[in-house]
């Protein structure tokens, strides 16, 4: 199925879900309130049957942006694909967790938010995945800073002679 | 009870936790295993990631597209050659290069014979995590051989840094076809030799038939892919599905389970898949080196400013492992801006807790063995 039908079919099903964006884009931009719905829908409708989330990745675009996720979705019955990105305030947005639609999106949800910051609400299980328990911040934003110490024990920053 | 329990959840009368990993023989790597068990009984299994993670996507965000190969080398360091060429054709489709044939047929060549390399690695520690230490000392042989081929080709044993964006770092040396003639004559009859010694070995199919089913739905809900996902009879490979490269050209079959000693989706079959794609793999080489067009530079392609357009792709390939994808955010600088690595063995050991449970702790180890994790992949 083309993008135009998928927007056209999401938008009479879930209407004021999607954002509307360039035409040549290529993803559909979808409300973070109304994402759970449409992962519903994308995931059931007979015509769509997005089976398979083969990815997701956590943005950010910046100290004065905002943090996104990348949805990218497949379907190994009908063999079309869709991008899905959902943009969220950087300060205290959060995107509803698909976690138990698609189990893939329980680990990936959980990376986006151990190295982006983006917070899903009503995951099963929310927590730091790859970086230990107690580390402060998320190293993939753009504005992080290396931190002075870990643990008491203090962080290398002076890079001479490793270049 | 002590604060790390509490973490844990609640903890049942009977029950135990049991720590895997991180330095356990058979956990492939830094995995730490946090079982919870009722006797022997598994009853839930929690994979603890992250002890091998490197920064690699943070790396990526301050070097220049070129200079992030040798770190996709590192990434599932037992097939480094299909991490090299799985990033270089994403960058490509961004940039859109066209390459000479002669640079086609050659990753194509690299490229099998590694997934040769690491099925072989996939079966003898399978076999050595089951009990059976011969096994391990004649796939290691055979890797040995492949990885001279690679040596000879490229100066380097694991870590290549071979496939380069729009071409190769060097072409093939003289007499490589010949070699690697000799190699895949040698090796088919090995694949005979390891049917006899592990995949109808009594034991080994006592220990991984009907141990960990895996149910398609839950394969595709978990995203699991490549052996994992056709070992539940599920015919999805993205070299015939989806065809990249010249993947299209060559005569092959992709390798399905089809529960042949078991129930379908079994330890046993996703052993076996690995092995069927040996098979495979060879025929692909076979082809590609009768093919292989004589002229050709491996470097006419390669551009001199390496600045994808602004944009974003999403490219995924069948690595021996299953899937592997890569997100890329250009901003039209010679640097990614956001670069992310879906990994398929992250996937592939998610579904770990979802198999393993009710199965003894002995099984753990032969559906971990079956899952074939590295995890320099799962952490990036």
């Amino acid at each position: 199925m083309e993008l135009a039908e998928i927007i056209t079919r999401v938008n009479t099903a879930v209407p004021g879900a999607i954002v509307p964006t360039e035409d040549d884009a290529g993803f559909i931009q979808v409300e973070p309130k109304h994402w759970l719905k449409v992962a519903q829908l994308l995931k059931d409708d007979p015509e769509l049957r997005f089976d398979s989330l083969m990815c997701i990745t956590g943005v950010d675009e910046g100290p004065e942006g905002r943090l996104w996720a990348a949805y990218n979705l497949h379907s190994m019955e009908l063999l079309h694909k869709l991008e899905v990105r959902i943009f969220v305030n950087r300060k205290n947005g959060s995107i509803p967790s698909v976690a138990n639609l698609w189990r893939t999106a329980d680990w990936h949800e959980r990376e986006a938010y151990d190295l982006i910051g983006i917070k899903f609400k009503g995951h099963p299980d929310f927590r730091r995945i790859l970086l230990p328990y107690d580390w402060e911040g998320h190293p993939l934003r753009k504005d992080f800073e290396t931190p002075d110490y870990y643990r008491g024990m203090p962080v290398p920053k002076d890079k001479r002679g490793w270049e | 009870m002590s604060e790390a329990l509490k973490n844990f959840g609640v903890v049942k009368a009977e029950e135990m936790v049991l720590n895997m990993g991180p330095q356990h023989p058979s956990t492939h790597g830094v995995l730490r295993l946090r079982i919870r068990t009722d006797g022997e009984i598994v009853s839930h299994i929690e994979p603890h990631i992250g002890y091998l993670h490197r920064c690699f996507e943070k790396h990526c965000e301050n070097v220049t597209y070129p200079q992030v190969i040798p770190y996709t080398d590192r990434c599932d360091y037992l097939a480094s050659m299909n991490n090299n060429h799985v990033y270089a054709m994403a960058v490509e489709k961004l940039m859109d290069i066209e390459l000479p044939e002669r640079v086609e047929y050659i990753r194509v060549i690299v490229a099998e014979l590694q997934r040769i390399a690491s099925h072989l690695m996939a079966l003898g520690a399978m076999g050595l995590d089951l009990g059976g230490v011969t096994p391990i000392t004649w796939t290691f042989r055979d890797r040995e051989r492949i990885l001279d081929l690679f040596e000879y080709t490229c100066g380097a044993r694991l870590l290549y840094n071979y496939i380069w964006i729009g071409g190769l770092s060097h072409d093939l040396p003289p007499k490589f076809v010949q070699y690697a003639n000799e190699f895949l004559d040698y090796f088919e009859k090995q694949i005979v030799e390891y049917d006899r010694i592990l995949t109808y070995n009594k034991i080994f199919v006592e220990r991984t038939a009907d141990v960990g089913v895996l149910p398609v739905d839950v394969a595709i809900s978990y995203g699991c892919s490549g052996p994992v996902l056709r070992g539940s009879g599920v015919n999805w490979d993205l070299r015939k599905n989806e065809p990249y490269s010249i993947y299209d050209r060559f005569e092959w079959e992709a390798a399905v389970g089809k529960g042949e000693v078991g129930t379908l989706g079994d330890c046993w079959d996703r052993y076996w898949v690995r092995v069927e794609e040996m098979r495979q793999s060879v025929r692909i080489v076979r082809q590609a080196l009768a093919q292989l067009p004589k002229e050709g530079d491996v470097h006419a392609a390669i551009p001199k400013k390496i600045r994808p357009p602004k944009g974003e792709i999403y490219f995924r390939a069948e690595n021996p492992k299953g899937d592997l994808g890569f997100y890329i955010i250009s901003d039209g600088s010679p640097v990614p801006y956001r670069l992310k690595m879906r990994s398929s063995t992250f996937c592939n050991l998610s579904v770990l807790n979802e198999i393993a449970r009710g199965w003894m702790i002995s099984d753990v180890v032969a559906i971990l063995g079956s899952l074939d994790i590295v995890l320099g992949e799962i952490d990036r």
